[in-house]
């Protein structure tokens, strides 16, 4: 126990500096900053994602675990390019990567599709960390290269063989996303990255979250440095009918786990359905960023306080 | 005993994994941008010592393991059981030849050894790192070859054979890494 930071005065300084740049960066592309409530009345219903609740006249309120909904409502009114440096929160969730309250960079580019932000993400990872050109690769092809087995077309028996011929004895019963995510995890991350950013991108429409799908993929990617996973992003959805049926689907799965059942985003849903622009979005962890920036290895390195000393 | 969930895995944390007593040596969480959370765990099984790994879904619980680990004098084998003593509480303990397992040829009555108990019965012995033994038989040592290598078998009076430098002769008291079995040293009374 102790009072004093976990992360250095150096560290310290160097979140201001990254700051600094990323607002510079987006200043200069005439991308507006905006803010949006922590606390909100509804929450993500994502099983995989926790939320932390508390509550006011009797009513649940939740810490939010990604500015999106309340960003999207703001490009639904006439915003047009935006951008937030906010604090989220995930419940439970605590490690080397890990704090449950972190630091996120959201941005949304009105008519890029994922390519154009893909490209975007990449100037400014080039603009902070002096990052080569990244390399981009299909979803389904970085399973083919590592292991050569087809993601998108193959059994829940295959990914068990497949992960039993790599050696991996240890794992419980998942389902098939489950299984692709362990296998990306053990096998395919630890190789991205390392000599220039990795984009994966088109991602199964199982694994779609809020991005559109298109030619039975979705039109997701994910940035990797150094096997980390630094930034996920969507061409975002903007059907409102096909939003609903995801939250209701994932309530369904909240159901089977037992999970709670949080109120769906009704002011969302009523967003996507009036004048929602076509638009890609993506959140980057500022804390993962930091610590590319400041060759650290562990995030407490760069947050003053994390949740073992706050 | 309590059970304990992915996110309270500590080192040092004893759990029950696949029906035996575990410590936990290491714990890391690992989540893709969306999806379900792991934990990696590393732990040691307490029965057999080996070092193993298993990946849990996070939220997942393990019962608490009652493991303690005492140090005990050893007193005597009565073919079955070899039997230790606490040297405060005078406490009487038996463990089985699996517990004791490759310890066995350390064991020297009245030295201390490290007992787990798990629900209270021995389920590992181990001795220190170094244990200080008496040679009872050995070739007759080259007199003035300390210098040179080479080595003979030497029986110590736990029984245990460990190969040792020309010039040791029955009688003298050997230093013993128990972790490799190898002769360390001469040692004094």
């Amino acid at each position: 126990m102790s009072w004093q930071p976990s992360a250095s005065l150096i560290n310290i300084r160097a979140r201001a500096e990254v700051l600094a740049k990323i607002r510079a960066f987006f200043a200069a592309r005439d991308v507006l900053e905006v803010e949006t409530p922590l606390l909100t009345h509804s929450t993500i219903p994502d099983p995989n994602i926790a939320s932390f609740k508390t509550t006011l006249n009797n009513k649940n309120l939740y810490l939010q675990t990604s500015p999106e909904f309340a960003m999207k409502r703001l490009l639904a009114s006439g915003t047009e390019s935006i951008y937030q440096i906010c604090k989220a929160f995930r419940y439970d969730e605590s490690g080397k990567l890990h704090n449950p309250e972190f630091t996120m960079l959201e941005w949304y580019r009105v008519d890029f599709d994922h390519h154009a932000l893909m490209q975007e993400m990449d100037a400014l990872l080039h603009a902070l960390l002096q990052t080569k050109p990244a390399e981009k690769i299909t979803y389904q092809e970085s399973f083919q290269k590592h292991l050569n087995i087809d993601p998108l077309n193959c059994s829940l028996d295959d990914l068990r063989t497949c992960a039993q011929q790599n050696g991996l004895n240890d794992i419980p019963d998942l389902d098939k996303d489950g299984w692709l995510n362990i296998l990306l995890i053990r096998f395919i991350e630890p190789h991205l990255g390392f000599t220039q950013p990795t984009f994966i991108y088109n991602f199964p429409k199982s694994q779609a979250a809020l991005a559109r799908i298109n030619d039975d993929v979705a039109e997701r990617f994910e940035v990797y440095i150094n096997g980390v996973e630094l930034a996920n992003g969507f061409h975002e959805l903007s059907d409102t009918n096909e939003q609903r049926q995801r939250f209701i689907a994932d309530l369904k799965k909240r159901a089977q786990l037992k999970l709670e059942q949080p109120p769906l985003d009704e002011y969302f849903l009523q967003a996507l359905a009036n004048n929602f622009p076509n638009c890609s979005g993506v959140a980057l962890g500022i804390d993962r960023l930091l610590m590319l920036y400041t060759k650290t290895k562990a995030i407490n390195e760069v947050i003053a306080f994390t949740i073992d000393n706050c | 005993m309590a059970n304990f969930s992915t996110s309270e895995f500590k080192q040092g944390l004893k759990v029950i994994i696949d029906n035996d007593p575990c410590n936990i040596l290491e714990n890391e969480f690992v989540k893709p941008g969306k999806g379900q959370a792991f934990n990696r765990v590393k732990y040691r099984n307490l029965v057999t010592g080996r070092t193993l790994e298993k990946t849990f879904k996070s939220g997942e619980s393990l019962p608490g393991a009652d493991v303690i680990e005492i140090e005990a004098q050893y007193l005597y084998d009565d073919g079955e059981f070899c039997h230790f003593m606490h040297p405060e509480t005078f406490e009487q303990y038996q463990a089985t030849a699996n517990a004791v397992g490759d310890t066995k040829k350390w064991l020297k009555e009245q030295d201390s050894y490290t007992i787990t108990l798990y629900n209270d019965q021995p389920i590992l012995v181990s001795a220190p790192n170094f244990v200080v033994l008496k040679v009872t038989q050995t070739d007759p040592g080259l007199k003035g070859d300390t210098a040179t290598g080479g080595s003979k078998p030497a029986t110590l009076e736990t029984g245990a054979i460990v190969k040792v430098p020309l010039f040791v002769n029955e009688g003298d008291l050997l230093k013993i890494d128990t972790r490799t079995g190898e002769y360390a040293s001469r040692a004094k009374e």
